[in-house]
């Protein structure tokens, strides 16, 4: 995809690709990420965490910890001054455990000193003594009832069917399959950590803290330590990525209470195996489907059965349930369905938001399914779904009408458009880095098999189940200068440079200053759920919008002319009806314009006990296409090429767009062949970057991509979310592209060399 | 603690006095939480994201995996050693304008790789960037924007005399 400047599109405004303006500070490492920050009098934290996955506390001692020269403060739960729980949905997990130990890497007391090795010496000074109780490792049994409840709340977080339509029919073409997917973790490469300044006198607390949602943690975070909100002030630190790991609370509440403890600035920071443990992961899931379809391969009913591992607090596994059933059908025209649902709460590791949602799961066993109905209709793999492309329009399994632009089968055809990599199998000239494997001693060229597979998904955009999202900015102009204000968390993903891009376009401007991103203003959600170009755009955009209405109000009064007569053209305020022309930058000399707004999605519903419901603000749509060479003796995978159109609304700011797209499917591709937590009895074995393996380069391929544009009536600026989509559909195409290579079923993320050179074990 | 060092470092051209450092420190800590360079970050601690790559004696090296107490007496070049703030490197601000920098954090160590990775080899092919840089961890821009970056920088190094 061309990024170069597009016809008719001004520099730095909408539609152009600026340079983002935190770039070059991150460029240079002069900019400052959470971990980064200090101050005079620091002290160190570090979290005392449960080492078994299921037992009851019998004692904790910590008078051995103070004897050790430097500890400056230890706390547990019995230092928790206000509310003894927190949690995104329903406040079920303890600031420090108390009486049972739920998950390996629980939190039970928290220390600070003078420097990290005290830190490490004192938690090991503090005694605990366990009662190693049977955890619940497996899903089903927390359905079944044969393992007590591990939680006052019981084992099942929420139970959810869709019962729609004609429950009896029966296609004459039926498949069926069972699929499962590992637990993945987002893996940002910025570990925790966060700075608490104290109020003096213990009276409030100033947070920086790496985090998606400033607001909600406040509100957690003021409850925990029983403070009023406006004691609890929060500032985003540099945030080094998140992808769904930082809206749940990990280190805030404990970072808050070591400041406040002690009177003096608390560091806390991870490691990265504290990282993994310390923070929520992709919920492992296993889903059965069953399709029935006419023999011509048209979709009439689908049956499904979810099964979703929370682990061992509900975060926010309520929600990814609702997305993962609700996203049962896929892209796809479907009115009739029997969907079952269950989040449920085991010993295991605890599991919430990541890229993607519940619906990563679902669209991994539709898209497998849609494979199997093309085989059973004897129909290429493009053909079926182009047949069932869902439009605008259709009722989805819940009732709900599609109102967004729905352009399923224009994203398949552009994909589809897409070349094929020139490269053959093997590589140009033999070079052995383009080898499944790489270097090493893989099997020969002649036996490495090439392999095409596709993947469609439909991905919800924003918040749902009746939730007032919301997302607030404030605009002020003065003098030609723009300064925007807003909460809404920077994780990466360049809201920073669109804000500006939104604001010079609405206010004629090139220069617009950013203020701090903290609490000081209302909030503006979390940055997820593809949420915040919509969301925090749409503020931003009616804060500039309702200033540029003062300007013109100024302007008009002046100069006798009604202001719904005046423009912004380029750089000046312009009359349409006649020859007034003055810059913006002198138009209100002098005054200052400011003006805040809130930008409200629609209202959404819940869904009832059948699954019924206008539960979703809005969706968006995209298509992948994946070719791999396998190594069938090895079961070595090389990625060649990953081609996708994605139903983007309009590209606010293509580069962003692209850089979304490949990072997206990056992490597909990991959740696809290498990503994966591994667990043995609730135990994570593989808590380093060592052990659990990221995309580098070399696993990274080329990645061409078509941006399919049509901006969304609903949309504030007709954009739809953009980071999502890229990694839901990518995975099931690159597994479908082993299996076209193997000619064999794979029904499990991630697809390890096992399951290809010995399908029989 | 009682395992007190003092010692002097070489960074980025001038001479850097560590005292009371703890033997365990590693390079990465002292840069950062001694001598204040915050541009190396710490990802992994041990060795596998390449987000704390200085230069030792010439030498990518991940400053988590060395200890700080080994390091006198040697050239450590950090990214701050690389161009003065204000005034980004061509690599620096390739990175920013294709679009290389999203949340940023292995940036500064990409930078690094991408600095020795040029100076060995002024003309690396697509491959041979791929495999240069894949030590370098990025979990954000699935690389495509870097290798742009890397083969922009180093088809107008070329083109000047």
């Amino acid at each position: 995809m061309s990024t170069a400047t597009r016809e008719g599109v001004i520099s730095g405004r909408l539609g152009d690709s600026p340079p983002r303006p935190d770039g070059i500070a991150k460029a240079q490492g002069s900019f400052s990420f959470s971990g980064d920050l200090s101050a005079d009098g620091l002290l160190w934290g570090a979290t005392l965490r449960s080492p078994h996955p299921s037992a009851r506390i019998v004692r904790i001692d910590v008078t051995p910890a103070w004897r050790i020269d430097g500890v400056a403060a230890i706390v547990t739960a019995a230092d928790v001054p206000g509310k003894p729980t927190y949690g995104l949905i329903s406040s079920d997990e303890p600031v420090f455990a108390s009486d049972v130990v739920r998950y390996v890497g629980e939190p039970i007391a928290a220390v600070a000193a003078d420097h990290p090795e005290t830190c490490r010496r004192a938690l090991e000074a503090i005694i605990v003594e366990y009662e190693v109780t049977t955890p619940l490792t497996d899903p089903e049994h927390a359905i079944d009832g044969s393992h007590p409840p591990i939680h006052p709340s019981g084992n099942v977080i929420r139970h959810q069917r869709i019962v729609t339509g004609d429950q009896r029919l029966v296609g004459e073409v039926v498949v069926e399959g069972t699929y499962q997917l590992g637990m993945q973790d987002q893996a940002f490469l910025g570990l925790e950590a966060a700075l608490a300044l104290p109020d003096p006198g213990g009276v409030g607390v100033e947070l920086f803290v790496a985090t998606q949602w400033l607001h909600e943690d406040r509100g957690q975070i003021a409850a925990c330590l029983d403070l009023a909100p406006d004691k609890v002030r929060l500032t985003l630190g540099g945030v080094g990525g998140a992808f769904g790991a930082r809206e749940d609370i990990s280190l805030q509440v404990h970072t808050c209470l070591l400041a406040l403890r002690t009177g003096r600035p608390g560091r806390l920071a991870y490691s990265r195996e504290e990282g993994v443990l310390g923070h929520v992961h992709r919920h492992p899931a296993t889903v059965w489907m069953r399709h029935h379809a006419t023999r011509a391969g048209l979709i009439q009913r689908i049956e499904a059965r979810m099964v979703l591992d929370g682990g061992a607090y509900a975060s926010t596994s309520s929600a990814v349930l609702i997305n993962a059933v609700t996203h049962t059908q896929g892209p796809y025209k479907c009115t009739n369905a029997t969907v079952d649902g269950y989040a449920v709460r085991t010993n295991n590791p605890p599991c919430g938001a990541m890229r993607g949602f519940g619906v990563v799961q679902a669209c991994f066993a539709h898209e497998g399914q849609m494979d199997k109905l093309a085989a059973a209709c004897g129909i290429d793999p493009v053909e079926v779904r182009l047949l069932n492309a869902m439009e605008t329009g259709d009722t989805l399994i819940t009732g709900q009408v599609i109102e967004n632009v729905a352009p399923v089968a224009e994203c398949i055809r552009a994909t589809a458009a897409l070349p094929l990599p020139d490269t053959p199998v093997g590589g140009f000239g033999g070079d052995p880095m383009q080898l499944p494997g790489g270097a090493g001693l893989t099997a020969d060229v002649s036996h490495i098999r090439r392999g095409i597979g596709w993947g469609v998904a439909m991905k919800n955009l924003m918040y749902s189940e009746a939730f007032d999202d919301y997302a607030t900015a404030r605009c002020r102009l003065v003098d030609g200068v723009a300064y925007l204000k807003f909460a809404t968390s920077e994780v990466g993903q360049g809201f920073v440079v669109l804000a500006q891009q939104i604001a010079r376009t609405v206010l004629g401007v090139d220069d617009v200053v950013l203020e701090p991103i903290d609490t000081t203003i209302g909030s503006a959600g979390s940055t997820s759920a593809s949420r915040q170009t919509w969301m925090s755009g749409g503020a931003v955009d009616g804060a500039c919008r309702l200033v540029r209405e003062r300007l013109f109000e100024h302007v008009g009064a002046r100069h006798d002319i009604e202001a719904v007569r005046l423009a912004i053209d380029g750089r000046d305020v312009v009359d349409t009806m006649g020859p007034l022309r003055i810059p913006v930058a002198t138009a209100g000399l002098g005054m200052t314009f400011e003006e805040t707004f809130e930008h409200h999605h629609r209202p959404t519903e819940e869904l009832d006990e059948n699954g019924q419901g206008d539960c979703h603000t809005a969706f968006a749509f995209v298509a992948h296409r994946a070719v791999v060479d396998v190594d069938p003796e090895l079961g070595l995978v090389k990625v060649v090429q990953i081609a996708t159109a994605q139903d983007v609304g309009v590209a606010l700011n293509p580069l962003s767009v692209l850089g979304q797209i490949e990072g997206g499917i990056a992490q597909g591709l990991g959740l696809a062949v290498m990503e994966e937590i591994i667990l043995t009895d609730g135990r994570i074995r593989n808590a380093s970057f060592t052990d659990y393996l990221l995309p580098t380069m070399l696993d990274m391929p080329p990645v061409v991509a078509t941006l399919i544009e049509h901006p969304d009536p609903m949309a504030p600026l007709g954009a739809k979310g953009v980071g999502e989509p890229p990694c839901i559909s990518s995975t099931p195409a690159i597994v479908a592209a082993i299996r076209d290579a193997i000619g064999r079923d794979l029904w499990r993320v991630p697809v390890r060399p096992s399951d290809i050179c010995l399908p029989n074990r | 603690m009682a395992e007190h060092q003092h010692f002097e470092l070489h960074v980025n051209g001038s001479l850097h006095e560590v005292r009371d450092a703890w033997i365990g420190e590693s390079l990465l800590y002292v840069l950062r939480e001694r001598l204040g360079l915050m541009g190396s970050k710490g990802a992994c601690e041990q060795g596998e994201c390449g987000s704390c790559s200085v230069l030792l004696d010439d030498e990518l090296v991940c400053s988590c995996l060395v200890l700080a107490a080994s390091a006198p007496g040697q050239e450590i070049v950090t990214i701050e050693g690389i161009a003065p703030v204000g005034s980004p490197s061509d690599m620096q601000q390739a990175f920013v304008e294709f679009g290389a920098v999203q949340c940023g954090f292995c940036t500064p160590g990409l930078i690094m790789a991408t600095h020795a990775l040029l100076g060995r080899n002024p003309e690396p092919t697509d491959t041979e960037i791929r495999e240069e840089l894949s030590g370098n961890i990025c979990r954000c821009t699935g690389y495509g924007r870097i290798i742009e970056a890397v083969q922009r920088v180093a088809v107008s190094r070329r083109a000047q005399p």
